[in-house]
Protein backbone atom coordinates (compact mmCIF):
# COMPACT_ATOMS: atom_id res chain seq x y z
CA UNK A 1 0.00 0.00 0.00
CA UNK A 2 1.47 3.44 -0.73
CA UNK A 3 2.36 5.23 2.07
CA UNK A 4 0.30 8.56 2.87
CA UNK A 5 2.94 11.18 3.85
CA UNK A 6 -0.38 14.45 3.58
CA UNK A 7 -0.96 13.40 7.08
CA UNK A 8 1.56 14.28 8.53
CA UNK A 9 2.12 17.53 6.17
CA UNK A 10 0.94 21.04 7.23
CA UNK A 11 -1.75 21.07 4.23
CA UNK A 12 -0.95 24.22 1.48
CA UNK A 13 2.94 23.85 2.35
CA UNK A 14 4.21 22.02 -0.58
CA UNK A 15 5.57 22.19 -3.46
CA UNK A 16 8.62 22.68 -0.78
CA UNK A 17 11.66 25.23 -1.51
CA UNK A 18 14.38 22.73 -2.20
CA UNK A 19 16.28 22.71 -5.98
CA UNK A 20 15.15 20.26 -8.08
CA UNK A 21 16.52 17.05 -7.14
CA UNK A 22 17.79 17.76 -3.44
CA UNK A 23 18.06 15.21 -1.25
CA UNK A 24 16.24 16.96 1.70
CA UNK A 25 12.58 15.71 0.67
CA UNK A 26 13.70 12.14 0.34
CA UNK A 27 15.26 12.53 4.30
CA UNK A 28 12.23 13.80 5.08
CA UNK A 29 9.78 11.77 3.58
CA UNK A 30 12.30 8.90 5.84
CA UNK A 31 11.67 11.24 8.68
CA UNK A 32 8.13 10.87 8.54
CA UNK A 33 7.96 6.83 8.23
CA UNK A 34 9.93 6.52 11.08
CA UNK A 35 7.71 8.98 13.17
CA UNK A 36 4.48 6.88 11.42
CA UNK A 37 6.34 3.40 12.33
CA UNK A 38 6.55 4.69 15.65
CA UNK A 39 3.50 6.11 16.04
CA UNK A 40 3.93 9.42 17.94
CA UNK A 41 1.72 11.88 18.17
CA UNK A 42 1.81 15.15 16.54
CA UNK A 43 0.88 17.09 19.26
CA UNK A 44 4.22 15.07 21.61
CA UNK A 45 6.61 15.69 18.74
CA UNK A 46 9.08 18.47 18.49
CA UNK A 47 11.02 19.30 15.50
CA UNK A 48 13.27 22.04 15.69
CA UNK A 49 15.85 23.59 13.31
CA UNK A 50 18.21 26.36 12.77
CA UNK A 51 18.77 28.36 9.83
CA UNK A 52 19.31 26.45 5.98
CA UNK A 53 17.78 24.66 3.59
CA UNK A 54 17.87 21.44 5.35
CA UNK A 55 16.32 23.80 8.78
CA UNK A 56 13.32 24.46 7.00
CA UNK A 57 11.99 20.94 7.18
CA UNK A 58 9.80 22.07 10.22
CA UNK A 59 7.86 24.31 7.87
CA UNK A 60 6.32 21.43 6.37
CA UNK A 61 5.81 19.05 9.05
CA UNK A 62 2.08 18.86 11.04
CA UNK A 63 3.82 18.64 14.41
CA UNK A 64 4.95 20.89 17.25
CA UNK A 65 7.86 22.74 15.17
CA UNK A 66 10.25 25.26 15.97
CA UNK A 67 12.56 27.38 13.41
CA UNK A 68 15.37 29.04 15.56
CA UNK A 69 18.72 31.02 15.31
CA UNK A 70 21.36 29.65 13.09
CA UNK A 71 23.26 27.02 14.56
CA UNK A 72 20.92 27.19 17.74
CA UNK A 73 18.79 23.91 17.48
CA UNK A 74 20.62 22.11 19.93
CA UNK A 75 19.79 24.93 22.16
CA UNK A 76 16.20 25.45 21.81
CA UNK A 77 15.69 21.69 21.79
CA UNK A 78 17.60 21.48 25.29
CA UNK A 79 15.02 23.91 26.59
CA UNK A 80 12.00 22.04 24.99
CA UNK A 81 12.86 18.64 26.59
CA UNK A 82 14.18 20.18 29.84
CA UNK A 83 10.29 21.37 30.01
CA UNK A 84 8.47 18.76 28.64
CA UNK A 85 10.78 15.65 29.17
CA UNK A 86 7.93 13.49 27.56
CA UNK A 87 8.04 14.85 25.01
CA UNK A 88 9.92 13.56 21.00
CA UNK A 89 12.30 16.04 20.55
CA UNK A 90 13.70 15.73 17.15
CA UNK A 91 16.62 18.21 15.80
CA UNK A 92 17.13 18.59 12.01
CA UNK A 93 19.83 21.03 10.32
CA UNK A 94 22.48 20.92 7.26
CA UNK A 95 26.24 20.48 8.43
CA UNK A 96 27.36 24.32 7.96
CA UNK A 97 24.53 24.54 10.81
CA UNK A 98 25.50 21.52 12.68
CA UNK A 99 29.06 21.64 12.66
CA UNK A 100 30.46 25.19 11.88
CA UNK A 101 27.60 27.75 13.15
CA UNK A 102 26.36 25.15 15.93
CA UNK A 103 29.56 23.25 16.58
CA UNK A 104 29.64 24.42 20.24
CA UNK A 105 25.82 23.46 20.53
CA UNK A 106 26.09 20.41 18.61
CA UNK A 107 28.96 18.99 21.26
CA UNK A 108 28.07 19.97 24.15
CA UNK A 109 24.50 18.35 23.29
CA UNK A 110 26.09 14.98 22.52
CA UNK A 111 28.02 15.58 25.45
CA UNK A 112 25.39 16.00 27.78
CA UNK A 113 23.23 12.92 26.51
CA UNK A 114 20.16 14.64 26.32
CA UNK A 115 17.18 12.36 25.02
CA UNK A 116 16.96 13.91 21.45
CA UNK A 117 17.82 13.30 17.78
CA UNK A 118 20.14 14.89 15.48
CA UNK A 119 19.19 14.55 12.09
CA UNK A 120 22.32 16.12 10.49
CA UNK A 121 21.82 16.60 6.12
CA UNK A 122 25.23 16.64 5.07
CA UNK A 123 25.29 18.07 1.36
CA UNK A 124 29.22 18.82 1.70
CA UNK A 125 27.95 23.08 1.31
CA UNK A 126 26.44 26.04 2.83
CA UNK A 127 23.46 25.62 -0.21
CA UNK A 128 21.19 28.66 0.99
CA UNK A 129 23.42 31.16 1.73
CA UNK A 130 25.26 31.19 -1.61
CA UNK A 131 27.34 27.99 -1.96
CA UNK A 132 30.36 29.12 0.57
CA UNK A 133 32.34 25.70 1.40
CA UNK A 134 31.18 24.48 5.04
CA UNK A 135 33.98 21.93 7.53
CA UNK A 136 31.78 19.42 5.57
CA UNK A 137 33.33 20.59 1.70
CA UNK A 138 36.19 17.79 1.17
CA UNK A 139 39.56 18.78 0.71
CA UNK A 140 39.84 20.41 -3.13
CA UNK A 141 36.78 20.95 -3.69
CA UNK A 142 34.99 23.90 -5.18
CA UNK A 143 32.76 26.49 -3.61
CA UNK A 144 31.94 30.07 -4.11
CA UNK A 145 34.23 31.17 -1.33
CA UNK A 146 36.89 28.74 -2.40
CA UNK A 147 37.27 28.80 -6.14
CA UNK A 148 40.76 27.05 -6.79
CA UNK A 149 39.23 24.09 -4.44
CA UNK A 150 38.87 23.75 -0.33
CA UNK A 151 42.47 24.03 1.49
CA UNK A 152 41.05 22.03 4.65
CA UNK A 153 40.37 18.55 5.65
CA UNK A 154 36.49 17.96 5.84
CA UNK A 155 34.84 16.73 9.41
CA UNK A 156 34.03 13.34 10.08
CA UNK A 157 30.56 14.06 11.66
CA UNK A 158 29.80 10.61 12.84
CA UNK A 159 33.73 10.38 14.74
CA UNK A 160 33.10 14.06 15.80
CA UNK A 161 29.54 13.31 17.45
CA UNK A 162 31.19 9.92 19.43
CA UNK A 163 34.37 11.82 20.30
CA UNK A 164 31.72 14.30 21.88
CA UNK A 165 29.60 11.48 23.74
CA UNK A 166 26.81 10.55 22.04
CA UNK A 167 25.56 7.73 22.43
CA UNK A 168 23.88 6.79 19.41
CA UNK A 169 25.76 7.61 16.02
CA UNK A 170 24.33 5.98 12.64
CA UNK A 171 25.00 7.17 9.02
CA UNK A 172 22.93 6.89 6.15
CA UNK A 173 22.79 8.39 2.50
CA UNK A 174 19.83 10.21 0.85
CA UNK A 175 20.32 7.43 -2.42
CA UNK A 176 19.89 4.44 0.33
CA UNK A 177 16.10 5.90 1.03
CA UNK A 178 14.91 2.35 2.92
CA UNK A 179 17.70 2.72 5.30
CA UNK A 180 16.52 5.98 6.19
CA UNK A 181 13.76 5.82 8.36
CA UNK A 182 15.14 2.65 9.55
CA UNK A 183 18.09 4.44 11.50
CA UNK A 184 15.99 7.33 12.89
CA UNK A 185 13.33 4.71 13.87
CA UNK A 186 16.67 3.05 16.36
CA UNK A 187 17.52 6.96 16.93
CA UNK A 188 14.33 8.16 18.48
CA UNK A 189 14.09 4.19 20.42
CA UNK A 190 17.59 5.06 21.91
CA UNK A 191 17.66 7.20 25.55
CA UNK A 192 20.17 9.21 25.00
CA UNK A 193 21.63 11.82 22.32
CA UNK A 194 21.48 10.47 18.88
CA UNK A 195 22.91 11.58 15.90
CA UNK A 196 21.93 10.48 12.63
CA UNK A 197 24.28 11.77 9.59
CA UNK A 198 22.28 11.77 6.31
CA UNK A 199 25.26 11.97 3.41
CA UNK A 200 23.16 14.36 0.92
CA UNK A 201 23.22 16.11 -2.61
CA UNK A 202 23.36 19.21 -3.28
CA UNK A 203 22.91 19.76 -6.98
CA UNK A 204 22.64 23.70 -7.28
CA UNK A 205 25.77 24.67 -5.18
CA UNK A 206 27.93 21.64 -4.71
CA UNK A 207 27.10 19.68 -7.64
CA UNK A 208 27.77 22.90 -10.85
CA UNK A 209 31.00 23.40 -9.32
CA UNK A 210 32.60 20.14 -8.98
CA UNK A 211 31.83 18.72 -12.33
CA UNK A 212 28.74 16.62 -11.20
CA UNK A 213 27.33 16.45 -14.54
CA UNK A 214 23.17 15.46 -13.23
CA UNK A 215 21.44 14.77 -10.18
CA UNK A 216 21.81 10.82 -10.78
CA UNK A 217 25.25 11.21 -10.61
CA UNK A 218 25.29 12.51 -7.52
CA UNK A 219 23.18 10.12 -6.28
CA UNK A 220 24.91 7.48 -7.98
CA UNK A 221 28.25 8.94 -6.00
CA UNK A 222 26.58 8.17 -2.59
CA UNK A 223 25.86 4.81 -3.62
CA UNK A 224 29.46 4.27 -4.59
CA UNK A 225 31.06 5.96 -1.49
CA UNK A 226 28.59 4.28 1.01
CA UNK A 227 29.89 0.61 2.37
CA UNK A 228 27.84 -0.84 5.07
CA UNK A 229 29.30 -1.13 8.38
CA UNK A 230 29.10 -5.61 8.28
CA UNK A 231 30.46 -5.25 5.02
CA UNK A 232 33.49 -2.80 6.17
CA UNK A 233 34.43 -5.49 8.59
CA UNK A 234 35.83 -7.65 5.60
CA UNK A 235 37.56 -5.15 3.46
CA UNK A 236 41.35 -3.91 3.28
CA UNK A 237 42.26 -0.78 4.73
CA UNK A 238 43.10 -0.20 0.55
CA UNK A 239 39.78 -1.03 0.12
CA UNK A 240 37.93 1.15 2.54
CA UNK A 241 40.26 4.01 0.62
CA UNK A 242 36.90 6.99 0.09
CA UNK A 243 34.59 5.07 1.31
CA UNK A 244 32.38 6.04 4.07
CA UNK A 245 30.40 3.48 6.70
CA UNK A 246 26.75 3.73 7.36
CA UNK A 247 24.40 2.09 9.78
CA UNK A 248 24.60 2.06 12.82
CA UNK A 249 28.34 2.84 13.80
CA UNK A 250 28.11 3.44 17.30
CA UNK A 251 25.51 2.76 20.32
CA UNK A 252 26.03 2.98 24.25
CA UNK A 253 23.98 3.62 27.64
CA UNK A 254 25.02 6.22 29.40
CA UNK A 255 22.81 8.31 32.28
CA UNK A 256 20.41 10.49 30.47
CA UNK A 257 20.43 14.00 31.01
CA UNK A 258 16.86 15.06 32.49
CA UNK A 259 17.29 12.17 34.68
CA UNK A 260 19.94 13.17 35.96
CA UNK A 261 19.22 16.75 36.34
CA UNK A 262 15.65 15.52 38.24
CA UNK A 263 17.72 13.60 40.50
CA UNK A 264 19.51 17.21 41.64
CA UNK A 265 16.52 18.77 41.71
CA UNK A 266 15.12 15.93 44.05
CA UNK A 267 18.75 16.85 45.92
CA UNK A 268 18.15 20.48 46.30
CA UNK A 269 14.50 20.03 47.63
CA UNK A 270 15.96 17.73 50.81
CA UNK A 271 14.10 14.21 49.32
CA UNK A 272 17.29 12.56 49.12
CA UNK A 273 19.52 11.92 52.29
CA UNK B 1 -6.12 -13.72 -16.25
CA UNK B 2 -6.15 -9.72 -16.52
CA UNK B 3 -3.05 -8.29 -14.64
CA UNK B 4 -4.33 -5.56 -12.20
CA UNK B 5 -2.37 -2.50 -13.50
CA UNK B 6 -1.62 -0.04 -10.71
CA UNK B 7 -2.54 3.70 -11.20
CA UNK B 8 0.43 6.37 -11.07
CA UNK B 9 -0.72 9.58 -10.14
CA UNK B 10 1.97 12.55 -10.58
CA UNK B 11 1.28 15.67 -8.94
CA UNK B 12 2.53 18.22 -11.57
CA UNK B 13 1.89 20.96 -9.60
CA UNK B 14 5.02 19.42 -7.22
CA UNK B 15 6.99 18.09 -9.72
CA UNK B 16 9.86 19.68 -10.40
CA UNK B 17 11.77 17.52 -13.27
CA UNK B 18 14.76 15.71 -11.22
CA UNK B 19 14.48 13.01 -13.16
CA UNK B 20 15.29 10.71 -10.17
CA UNK B 21 12.03 8.71 -10.77
CA UNK B 22 12.77 8.01 -14.30
CA UNK B 23 16.33 7.24 -13.99
CA UNK B 24 15.28 4.61 -11.01
CA UNK B 25 12.81 3.16 -12.16
CA UNK B 26 14.23 -0.30 -12.94
CA UNK B 27 11.67 -0.46 -15.69
CA UNK B 28 11.48 2.67 -17.46
CA UNK B 29 7.75 3.67 -16.88
CA UNK B 30 8.48 6.75 -16.49
CA UNK B 31 9.87 9.37 -18.67
CA UNK B 32 10.50 13.49 -18.94
CA UNK B 33 7.23 15.15 -20.56
CA UNK B 34 8.64 18.98 -21.06
CA UNK B 35 10.03 19.76 -17.46
CA UNK B 36 7.95 17.16 -15.38
CA UNK B 37 7.51 13.22 -15.28
CA UNK B 38 4.80 11.24 -17.01
CA UNK B 39 4.04 7.80 -17.13
CA UNK B 40 4.48 6.14 -20.23
CA UNK B 41 4.20 2.67 -19.94
CA UNK B 42 2.26 1.24 -17.15
CA UNK B 43 2.04 -2.03 -18.21
CA UNK B 44 5.52 -2.61 -17.21
CA UNK B 45 5.42 -1.43 -13.71
CA UNK B 46 5.97 -4.14 -11.31
CA UNK B 47 5.34 -2.04 -8.23
CA UNK B 48 8.20 -1.79 -6.65
CA UNK B 49 7.48 1.42 -5.47
CA UNK B 50 11.36 3.06 -6.07
CA UNK B 51 9.45 6.27 -7.70
CA UNK B 52 7.12 7.03 -4.81
CA UNK B 53 10.00 6.55 -2.47
CA UNK B 54 12.91 7.85 -4.24
CA UNK B 55 10.87 11.49 -5.24
CA UNK B 56 12.01 14.28 -3.09
CA UNK B 57 8.79 16.39 -4.04
CA UNK B 58 6.28 14.52 -2.61
CA UNK B 59 5.11 14.69 -6.36
CA UNK B 60 4.40 10.55 -7.44
CA UNK B 61 1.97 8.18 -5.49
CA UNK B 62 1.33 4.49 -6.72
CA UNK B 63 -1.67 2.50 -5.57
CA UNK B 64 -0.56 -0.77 -6.50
Amino acid sequence: MAFDYDKYLRPGKLPHIWCPGCGHGIVMKGMIRAIDTLGLKKENTAIVSGIGCASRLPGYMDCCTLHTAHGRAAAFATGVKMARPEMTVLLVGGDGDGTAIGGNHFIHACRRNIDMTYIIMNNNIYGMTGGQFSPCTPTGAKASTTPYGNPDPAFDVAKLAIGAGATFVARGTAYHANQIDKLITEAIQHKGFSVVEILDDCPTTYGRRNKFKSVIEMMNRLKDIAVPVKAAEKMTPEQLQGKVLTGILYKEDKPEYCEQYAKVIERAQGGAK
Amino acid sequence: MEKKLPTIEIIEKYCKGCHICVEFCPTKVLEMQGFVAAVKNLEACIKCMQCELRCPDFAIKVKP
